[in-house]
């Protein structure tokens, strides 16, 4: 059974090792998701706000996440900090800056819309009852908001474990960096492992990113009004 | 109890950005126990009015009163007014994240503290009466149209206001769940419920009105008992406008 690839990924620990490197990035995506949240909130409440030039340069901010690669932001961070402020960010630590970068613009254009998408009847009928502004905040506004923004932070959750792959780049060993390394281990003797290792880790992120793609079908419906 | 003047407003005005004059010097008084119904055509400021009686739209100038005291354009305190000056708008806005009871006991709670197993009570009780009781578990989404603005009409009344606005509930509805509405507002007139009642539903009106008040770009053009404003128009504004109906009446 000379080429049967499967085999590298029973060798020693490569199995568990493939895991602990996905470990790795969904640690990355889990940290980076939570600053993200806390601070899209902020920003969301900000782009909501009257002042016209805090919403241009809150625009300004998500058009430009947009549009830059993620992975010219992790080069720019990682490399370009060292280079020039003598900053000694660690991969990671750099990866987390990153993804918090935007994924805190993604989250707050999807607050500031949930937000919006409320129509202005829901809290005048909140007034019409007597309740006051902090009420109709707290007992009306908010919990809509978070349902609205329930399955689209899913999605974006899932994204963004998807999109970290990219720190390999940056020499974060995750789940693709095992990979390599096991591959390389096996050259020689198991020359088709690279399929078998990276159809592994295909469905590695498969089974992750499956059932946030499933939450967030489910509560789009199940949270429609 | 005897019936005393509980709302009035003096001359009052109000325009917005946009749109001058929109209210345009109304002078208008409500005793207890009244039924006032405001018709007039589409944009003439009638739900303007209606806004501004409850503080959700300030005014330029004149006098609001409720109960001889004058409402001040304070908007810190406009819950104080809102808590004794219910109001019902034709969107229903029901708050889709909670069930009807939990629409229903939210305000009394929040605003009124009164305690959670008496208001419920009142809350079972009034839904019963406007034959909803089976439905105090359900979404706002899982009703239909005329069983969402009962809902609504209970929200409104288990505040116990002094005065009831409104604002063509039954407008946004479905012919057929017209009649189960407006007969819940018909019992509430008849129970001596204080009202401002804007519709477009003449019959409906002329049953359920103390008085009618025929508004016209802004103003109170014609203010009459409904029959006498059905039968007897003065006004050629409200002949005109009262026409507009009988060719819809024909043509149905
Ligand atoms: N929030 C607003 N901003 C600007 N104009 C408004 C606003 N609300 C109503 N209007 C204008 O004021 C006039 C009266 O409106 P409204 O009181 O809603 O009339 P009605 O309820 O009698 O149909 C209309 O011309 C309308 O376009
Ligand atoms: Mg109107």
């Amino acid at each position: 059974m000379q080429d049967l690839g499967i085999q590298v990924l029973f060798r020693g620990t490569n199995f568990l090792r493939l895991w602990q490197g996905l470990w790795v990035s969904l640690q990355i995506a889990a940290i980076s998701m939570l600053f993200s949240v806390i601070l899209g909130i902020f920003l969301g409440m900000i782009m909501t706000g009257k002042n016209r030039i805090v919403r241009l340069l809150c625009r300004i901010y998500l058009e430009t996440v947009r549009i830059m690669p993620q992975l010219v932001l992790l080069f720019l961070v990682y490399f370009g900090t060292a280079k020039h402020f003598g900053l000694d960010l660690s991969s990671e630590v750099s990866a987390v800056i990153v993804f918090t970068f935007w994924g805190t613009a993604e989250m707050g254009d999807l607050v500031r819309s949930a937000f919006l998408s409320i129509p202005s009847h829901q809290y005048e009928s909140g007034y019409a009852l007597g309740l006051q502004k902090w009420q109709v905040f707290f007992h009306i506004m908010i919990p809509q908001t978070v349902r609205r923004l329930l399955p689209s932070s899913v999605n974006l959750l899932s994204r963004m474990i998807k999109t970290t792959s990219l720190v390999v780049l940056i020499g974060v060993v995750e789940v693709v960096k095992v990979g390599k390394q096991i591959i390389d281990a096996a050259r020689y003797d198991v020359p088709t492992s690279a399929l078998w290792v990276y159809g592994t880790i295909f469905f590695m992120y498969f089974l992750i990113c499956f059932p946030f793609s499933i939450a967030s079908s489910y509560l789009e419906k199940r949270l429609k009004d | 109890m005897e019936n005393h003047l509980i709302l009035e407003t003096q001359e009052l005005s109000k325009s917005y950005e946009n749109q001058k004059n929109v209210l345009n010097g109304i002078n208008f008084s409500i005793q207890t126990g009244e039924v006032v119904v405001i018709v007039g055509p589409s944009g003439c400021g009638k739900s303007t009015f209606l806004r501004c009686l409850n503080m959700l739209e300030p005014i330029d100038a004149g006098v609001i009163r409720l109960d001889g005291k004058e409402i001040h354009q304070d908007f810190k305190k406009a819950h104080l007014i809102r808590e004794k000056v219910g109001m019902v708008f034709q969107s229903y806005e029901l708050f889709p994240h909670r069930t009807v009871l939990d629409n229903i006991i939210l305000a009394p709670i929040k605003v009124q503290k009164r305690k959670k197993e008496d208001v419920t009570k009142e809350a079972v009780a009034l839904l019963t009466r406007v034959g909803l009781f089976e439905k105090k578990s359900a979404y706002p989404r899982q009703l239909s149209g005329g069983q969402k603005q009962r809902v609504a009409i209970v929200r409104a009344l288990i505040m116990h206001p002094e005065i009831l606005l409104l604002d063509e509930i039954t407008a946004a509805l479905d012919p057929e769940m017209v009649r189960e509405v407006l007969q819940v507002v018909l019992q509430l007139a008849k129970e001596g419920m204080t009202m401002i009642i804007v519709t477009h539903e003449m019959g409906f009106a002329k049953a359920v009105a103390d008085r009618v008040l025929f508004l016209d770009q802004g103003q109170v053009v014609e203010e009459a008992a409904p029959f006498e404003f059905f039968t007897y128009p003065k006004s050629e504004r409200a002949k005109q406008f009262l026409n507009t109906f009988h060719y819809e009446a024909i043509e149905i």
